[in-house]
């Protein structure tokens, strides 16, 4: 009888494994059904970035691998999101197949030298554009701009309104971040705890031990989106963090043809379509307006 | 040179975290670790049971585990550390008193056994004996040890960067971050502020050693 028990155990398992490979391999034909259609006469002038790019027969991205909606690794290790997207739109206009993208994981503090050691031909990973990485690095874009905002526990006890509103009160960030910078030089009052990662955040928001997390909207709604019993997004958001696509310093020939290929994706509409399927299906958000290229 | 002066308030306040981070676990371990190793040594065997379970724990679980258990875990059974401060400390004490302890008890075992049978044949009781006989003569023997596990505990603390503690290595993470063209500066600061630390500790640990050295 024991030996019947656990076969039939082993099989409730298998059914069970046969539906979770099922359900991915629908998803990634889903994602194949939507994505830009190869271009397939594309010629770029010899010595061009895009053309060594097309002769390796391979373009090298760098991408989150933990930010919902933006990159984020599926049970089967590939990347998915908006930023995935924009990789896979560009690798399309050059005449590359999904197959022919690498992506590597880039996480905020090493984004700037996988540039530099040609470790990658671009990132997309919610990289806001500023000066200090202009001077090693280029952008094309931005394709996004998102904003920093708060997020406070369900009901918002302590009645949060906007930055101003944290003098005093523990608020939570990632060390090294933007947003935790801003609230440094510009809400010097309140009080900053700094993780490596956002998720520590949340845990200790839920705890009760910090009153607020504070960093760009878009991670912030996919936190809410996941327990919205638990947390509650302000909804104000107080600066502006453009996100553009890193590339080479000076590799302008290729950074034009990114800008045009995100303006194209403005106009047609395949942008739209990739924030619904992306980040838009987590926040369950209409695609903003897209935001204007900015060609320095 | 002009960006580590600009910074040089926070590097100094970060190496100053890291610093006594390192020296009041260090210190809590030694005392931890000791305790241990008596224990693991006595003639009780209930005591020698649970030490010996306490180092097999906290020497086999990855620190940053040790960490976040009690960062984030024992909030579920309502306690909680007074500051992140203080859980950097309970944590790295908790899992460096495995290794001291491990250390002190062969340093134990390298005292002649001749010695611990002398003290008992004039009267000592156990205690007297490990602590007047023994111990003293087997702090001698592990300080190279002992001083390993020191440095790998300054090095250990970078953990806390990860839990809230601006350390050296989370002032790294700032810096690094916030200047894209002065990466490598930022780097050689703070690496050259953790040799300050583990350098110096490796050459006192060497005159130490001199020192205490036993002349057989």
């Amino acid at each position: 009888m024991r030996i019947t028990r656990y076969a039939a155990a082993l099989a409730a398992a298998g059914v069970v494994l046969a539906g979770c490979s099922s359900d991915a391999g629908e998803t990634a034909d889903d994602a194949a059904d939507n994505t830009a259609a190869v271009a397939t006469d594309v010629e770029f002038e010899p010595g061009s970035t895009m053309a060594e790019i097309v002769e390796a027969g391979e373009l090298r991205v760098g991408t989150k691998i933990d930010q919902p909606g933006f990159g984020l690794a599926n049970t089967a290790g590939d990347p998915e999101g908006f930023d995935v997207e924009m990789a896979k739109l560009i690798a399309a206009k050059m005449g590359l197949t999904e197959d022919q993208i690498t992506f590597t994981e880039t996480v905020s503090a090493n984004r700037e030298p996988f540039l530099q050691n040609d470790q990658v031909d671009m990132v997309a990973a919610t990289y806001t554009i500023n000066d200090a990485r202009k001077q090693v690095i280029d952008f094309a874009g931005p394709y996004y701009v998102a904003g920093q905002d708060i997020m406070v526990a369900a009901g918002n006890p302590e009645g949060i309104e906007g930055p101003e509103d944290l003098a005093g009160k523990t608020v939570c960030s990632v060390e090294g971040s933007t947003p935790a910078e801003t609230i440094r030089s510009e809400y010097p009052e309140a009080e900053l705890v700094l993780y490596d990662v956002y998720s520590k955040c949340a845990d200790d928001l839920r705890n009760g031990n910090v009153t607020a997390v504070t960093t760009d909207n878009v991670i912030l709604t996919s936190f809410v989106a996941g327990d919205p019993e638990s947390f509650e997004l302000v909804g104000n958001p107080f600066t502006e963090e453009p996100y553009g696509i890193g590339v080479q310093k000076g590799a302008d020939d290729f950074r034009d043809f990114i800008n045009d290929v995100l303006e194209e994706s403005f106009e047609d509409g395949t942008w739209a379509e990739a924030w619904d399927r992306t980040a838009g299906a987590i926040t369950d958000t209409e695609a903003p307006e897209p935001p204007t290229v900015d060609r320095y | 040179m002009s960006f580590l002066a600009d910074n040089f308030p926070l590097l100094r306040d970060a190496f100053l975290t890291t610093l006594s981070l390192a020296v009041l676990s260090g210190l809590v371990a030694l005392v931890l670790g000791t305790v241990l190793a008596a224990m693991r040594v006595s003639p009780i065997a209930a005591l020698r049971g649970l030490a010996t379970f306490y180092v097999e724990t906290f020497r086999n679980t990855p620190l940053t585990v040790v960490f976040f258990f009690l960062a984030f875990g024992i909030v579920y059974i309502d306690l909680q550390f007074p500051s992140r401060f203080i859980t950097a400390v309970a944590a790295l004490s908790l899992y460096t008193a495995a290794f001291v302890c491990e250390a002190v008890r062969s340093g134990i075992n390298a005292v002649p056994p001749g010695q611990a049978e002398a003290a008992r044949a004039i009267g000592l009781d156990f205690r007297q004996s490990l602590s007047t006989v023994v111990l003293p003569q087997a702090f001698r023997t592990v300080v190279p040890p002992l001083g390993s596990v020191w440095i790998a505990l300054a090095k250990n603390t970078s953990i806390a960067a990860g839990f809230a503690v601006t350390d050296l290595t989370a002032v790294l993470q700032r810096l690094a971050n916030a200047n894209a063209d002065q990466l490598a500066m930022v780097f050689i600061a703070v690496v050259a502020a953790y040799l300050l630390i583990t350098l110096t500790s490796a050459w006192l640990i060497g005159i130490l050693e001199r020192r205490l050295a036993i002349v057989r």
